[in-house]
């Protein structure tokens, strides 16, 4: 069956959706991502969604998951490269992803997690070191 | 062949037909407005009754492709003269005025026969009064283009994102939000945000003249398709009654709102970092140009 890579960058995990996404999937990214972050202690986790076109409820109810679990674990869940056309889909669909943080892009979803690493303290900072 | 006949009847008498169209159309004030000149009324006139009489005399055959090019002719008559801004009424007396003219002139040749007579008047009354409908539907339709144009530039004039630093983009609403130009709205602002990576949008909703809950949903829908793309949203330019109105109407934004695009713009420039600052106090600059030359 075919899995989402998690890749881990730092102190962050990210999770690139390039293909349609059907239920086993999602079970099976959800299953792997809080094994990884429970391994890796990771403080954050990239959603990059820039390449998904469709969105329909599913996706959004999948992302609000993967939050809420990520959020369980103590990692920041931030979703990155969505497209005027996909934020427009879920606003009309009414999911605005309140529990989720949103960046443009990669790079400045990093920056938000890094951020958010500073302000809670320096421990974490120490220990990724 | 009777339609040759009525062809010959009005090309014998050509000169005096026109003579008499020209002074209707005058009678009726086709002039009066400046629209349109002499000279062109009299070029429109010419070639309208030859085509006319070209529709008559030539074989049938040809009546089809005459009539064709009579139609395109009044088209474009027609539409010239919704673009110059003639009322209906003066755009079909352009036709309607020829009528007297040519039945007073056939009225005089087929005097002694009543029954070629009527036959050449219903000949006559058919083609011009086809044409009449016709230069109408042209009329129509090209007032109703005008209309769908200036539309369009309006829902375009109405909607520009304006970069005011980097990173933070404003939105300057005008006119009623409705959901067609929410939509187009928030399409730009999107479009915006990815362009210049923007991390604010600041919306401001000065010259909206009224805040419904409807209004206010629609802001709300903007703003949150805004922060799906990683944008934070600020609203200014709240007017005091509108502000009352909103509370009294019970319409909530949970959004960060300013009192004015400037407020937005300080709020924004600090959220990212940064800080406006006087070169020098103005109490200052001020001194400066008071003071008396040494």
């Amino acid at each position: 069956m075919d899995r989402i890579p998690i890749l881990k960058m730092g102190r962050a995990l990210l999770i690139t959706i390039q293909v349609d996404m059907h239920d086993q999937m999602a079970i099976a990214l959800e299953e792997d991502l809080t094994a990884k972050i429970a391994q890796t202690g990771a403080k954050g986790v990239l959603i990059d969604i820039s390449s998904l076109e469709v969105v329909d409820s599913f996706i959004g109810r999948m992302l609000d998951n993967i939050a809420a679990v990520s959020r369980v674990l103590d990692a920041e869940t931030v979703v990155v490269g969505m497209r005027p056309a996909v934020a427009i889909t879920l606003v009309e669909l009414g999911l605005t992803l309140q529990g989720v943080k949103t960046a443009l892009n990669v790079e400045r979803g990093f920056e938000l997690i890094s951020r958010r690493l500073q302000d809670t303290g320096a421990e974490d900072g120490g220990a990724g070191e | 062949m009777a339609t040759a006949d009525i062809g010959q009847s009005i090309a014998s008498r050509r000169g005096e037909i026109l003579q008499e169209w020209g002074g209707h159309l005058r009678d009726a004030g086709t002039l009066n407005s400046g629209r349109i000149k002499q000279s062109e009324l009299d070029t429109q006139t010419r070639e309208f009754l030859d085509l006319v009489i070209k529709t008559f005399s030539g074989p049938a055959t040809d009546v089809e492709s005459h009539q064709r090019t009579l139609r395109q002719n009044i088209g474009e008559i027609s539409r010239s003269r919704a673009i110059q801004g003639f009322t209906p009424t003066e755009t079909a007396t352009f036709i309607f005025s020829l009528k007297q003219p040519l039945f007073d002139a056939l009225n005089r040749d087929y005097a002694k026969d009543p029954a070629a007579l009527a036959r050449a008047l219903w000949a006559v009354t058919e083609l011009l009064d086809g044409l009449g409908l016709y230069s109408m539907e042209v009329f129509q339709k090209s007032r109703e283009e005008v209309i769908i144009r200036q539309q369009k530039e309006i829902a375009e004039l109405s909607t520009p994102v304006v970069k005011l630093w980097d990173g933070i983009l404003a939105l300057p609403l005008i006119g009623t939000l409705d959901s067609e130009r929410t939509q187009v709205v928030m399409e730009n602002l999107l479009q915006s945000i990815v362009e210049h990576a923007a991390d604010y949008a600041i919306i401001d909703i000065t010259g909206v003249p009224t805040v419904d809950t409807l209004v206010a949903q629609h802001l709300l829908k903007t703003v949150a398709a805004a922060r799906l793309m990683g944008a934070d949203c600020i609203i200014s330019g709240i007017r005091p009654q509108i502000a009352q109105t909103m509370v009294h109407l019970g319409v909530e934004l949970n959004v960060v709102s300013k009192a004015t695009l400037a407020d937005a713009l300080a709020a924004a420039l600090r959220a990212t970092g940064r800080t406006v600052q006087a070169m020098r106090t103005p109490s200052a600059t001020a001194n400066g140009l008071l003071a008396p030359k040494a």
